[in-house]
C-alpha cells in the first residue's frame, strides 16, 4: 500500500475526529490526501511524485477541483475525489465513495482505494456525477416519503414500520431524517436539485420548513 | 363478526403463502383455483413448507397434520360459499378480480368479507365490481407471505368501518402485523420501492457506477440487507417491467416509468437470478432454471 500524507484546509466532514485513516498518515508519505472543505482548486504543481491525490468532496463534483480537461500538467490522471458517507449530524459511516474521472489512471485509483481499505473502510467507486451513488438514490426517496407523509398515506410510525418489516431496512426514512436532521437533508437535496434540475430532488415541504426554522 | 373459515382465491406463490398463514393460525382454509392440478400443487407446497418448519424446529411435528387437515380445496365458487372472508390473490387485472368477486358474491352469504391482495390496483375500483363495495378491503401481504409478518391494510372509499375493523382483527388473529395505508397506487411498499429500484437502474444506465459498487454502497451506508440491483435480480426484470407499467400507468410519475435498460435486459434474456444473469452473474447458482 502506498503511504500518504495529509494536507488539511478547513473542516473535514469525512473525518471530523481522528480515525485509523488519519493516524496512518505519514508526513513523508508519497500519496497526497487533501482533507477539508477549503480546497477550492487543486494546484497540480504541488503534487510532486505523488502516486495519487485524493481530494475530499462535499456535494460538489471532482471536476470543480481538478477541471474538466485531462493533461499531465494538472496531474489529472492521479486525481481522485472521495467522501465518507455521513448523513446530516450523524457520525460518518463505513462507506467511502471514491470518485474518478475518465482520465484517472487505474494505478492512482487502486492506490487510493488501498489506503482507505487499509484503514478498515469500505470503498465504492463511482464516476464524477452530482450526488455520486448514495445521495442520488437516497434523496429522492426521502423527499417522496416526506411528501407522502404530508398527504397522509400512513402515519410516520406505520410508514417506517412498513419499510423496515417489508424490506428489512434497519431504520425507517422518517426516523432516519429525524435522527440526522431535516435541515441538513434540505442542504444536500437542494444542491442536487440545482445540479440535476429534476423534481424528485426538490426539497420536500418538511425539509424547507426545517431549514427555514434553523435560521440557515 | 367472528371469522372461522377463510377462503384464498388463487394458488400461486402468494395465495399458497396466505393459505399457510391462515391454516397455521387455526382457521379452516379453503383454497380456490380453476384448475385441480393447481390445487394439488399448492397442497404439496404447503406440506413441504410445513415439513421444513418442523425440521428447523419452528413447528411441532404433531401440528403438521392438524394444519393440513384445515386446508381444503375447490374449483367452484360454490365451494367457497361457507367462507367468512375470502382473500383473492389472482392475476393483477381488474377485470379478472371483478369476475371472481362477482361470481363469489352470487353464492356467499351477506356477511362474507372480500379482501384483495393486490399490490397496485385500487381497492375502491376492485370493490366497485365486487357486488359488495362496503365489505371489500385491501390486505396486501409481503412475499413470501408465510414468512413475512407485514400486511398493508387499505380501506377503499366505500369500505365500511365495521368491515375494516373485522379484517384488521382477523389479520392480527393470524399473528400478522397490519399497518393502515391509504388506497393509493402501490400503497406504501411498492410506492417507494419501485421508483427507488428504477433510480438504481438509471445510475447503471448513465454510467454513474457499476452494479456491484452501487449495491455495496447501499448496503454499507444504509445497512440494507440487499442492494437494489441484487433485489431486482431476485424480483426479475420481467416482473419489474410489469410493476413499472402498473405503477406508471396509474401515477404517471417519471420515477416509476420502466427504464429502457430493463427492456433491453429482457430482450437479452438477462432476467435476473432465475435466468442466471441480471445485473449480476449467477452462472453457477441459478435458483429455478432459465
Amino acid at each position: 500500500m502506498a503511504s500518504y500524507r495529509i494536507v488539511t484546509s478547513g473542516k473535514s466532514r469525512s473525518f471530523p475526529t481522528s480515525h485509523e485513516f488519519i493516524e496512518a498518515a505519514d508526513e513523508s508519505g508519497a500519496g497526497l490526501v487533501m482533507l477539508g472543505s477549503d480546497h477550492a482548486l487543486v494546484d497540480g504543481g504541488a503534487f510532486g511524485d505523488a502516486p495519487f491525490v485524493a481530494v475530499e468532496l462535499g456535494s460538489e463534483c471532482l471536476g470543480v477541483h481538478g477541471g474538466l480537461a485531462s493533461g499531465p500538467a494538472n496531474g489529472d490522471g492521479r486525481l481522485v475525489g472521495f467522501a465518507r458517507f455521513r448523513l446530516g449530524t450523524a457520525e460518518p459511516g463505513q462507506l467511502v465513495e471514491l470518485v474518478r474521472q475518465p482520465w484517472t489512471t487505474p494505478e492512482a485509483l487502486d492506490a487510493a482505494r488501498a489506503a482507505f481499505e487499509a484503514a478498515g473502510l469500505t470503498v465504492a467507486v463511482c464516476e464524477d456525477f452530482p450526488g455520486r451513488i448514495i445521495d442520488r438514490l437516497l434523496r429522492p426517496y426521502l423527499n417522496a416519503t416526506l411528501r407522502r407523509l404530508d398527504e397522509k398515506l400512513a402515519t410516520a410510525e406505520d410508514l417506517d414500520r412498513t419499510l423496515c418489516m417489508g424490506l428489512g431496512y434497519p431504520e425507517g426514512p422518517i426516523a432516519l431524517l429525524n435522527r440526522t436532521g431535516l435541515a441538513e437533508h434540505f442542504d444536500v437535496t437542494q444542491a442536487l436539485y440545482e445540479a440535476l434540475g429534476q423534481e424528485p430532488y426538490a426539497p420536500a415541504r418538511a425539509a424547507r420548513v426545517a431549514k427555514a426554522r434553523s435560521g440557515g | 363478526m367472528t371469522i372461522k373459515t377463510v377462503g384464498v382465491a388463487g394458488c400461486g406463490t402468494m395465495g399458497t403463502g396466505i393459505a399457510i398463514v391462515a391454516a397455521r393460525a387455526g382457521f379452516a382454509t379453503v383454497l380456490y383455483d380453476t384448475q385441480e392440478p393447481a390445487l394439488e400443487r399448492a397442497r404439496g407446497q404447503i406440506e413441504a413448507f410445513l415439513r421444513k418448519s418442523v425440521e428447523r424446529g419452528k413447528l411441532d411435528a404433531e401440528e403438521l397434520p392438524k394444519i393440513m387437515e384445515r386446508v381444503s380445496g375447490t374449483t367452484t365458487h360454490q365451494g367457497m360459499a361457507g367462507c367468512d372472508i375470502i382473500i383473492e390473490a389472482v392475476f393483477e387485472d381488474l377485470e379478472v378480480k371483478h369476475a371472481l368477486f362477482a361470481g363469489l358474491d352470487a353464492v356467499c352469504p351477506p356477511h362474507t368479507i372480500f379482501a384483495s391482495n393486490t399490490s397496485t390496483i385500487s381497492i375502491t375500483e376492485i370493490a366497485g365490481g365486487s357486488g359488495r363495495a362496503d365489505r371489500t378491503v385491501g390486505m396486501h401481504f409481503c412475499l413470501p407471505a408465510q414468512l413475512m409478518k407485514l400486511v398493508e391494510m387499505s380501506p377503499g372509499l366505500t369500505t365500511s368501518d365495521e368491515t375494516f375493523a373485522a379484517a384488521w382483527e382477523f389479520c392480527e388473529a393470524m399473528k400478522q402485523v397490519p399497518v393502515k395505508t391509504q388506497d393509493t397506487p402501490g400503497f406504501i411498499l411498492n410506492y417507494f420501492l419501485i421508483p427507488f429500484n428504477n433510480d438504481a437502474i438509471r445510475l447503471v444506465e448513465q454510467g454513474v457506477a457499476e452494479p456491484a459498487e452501487i449495491d455495496k454502497a447501499i448496503k454499507t451506508a444504509l445497512g440494507y440487507p440487499m442492494g437494489p440491483l441484487e433485489l431486482l435480480d431476485l424480483v426479475g426484470m420481467d416482473t419489474q417491467k410489469l410493476l413499472c407499467e402498473a405503477m406508471h400507468g396509474l401515477t404517471n410519475e417519471p420515477r416509476a416509468a420502466c427504464p429502457p435498460l430493463v427492456r433491453r435486459m429482457i430482450a437479452a434474456g438477462h432476467l435476473g437470478k432465475k435466468s442466471g444473469r441480471g445485473f449480476h452473474d449467477y452462472a453457477d447458482s441459478k435458483t429455478f432454471g432459465a
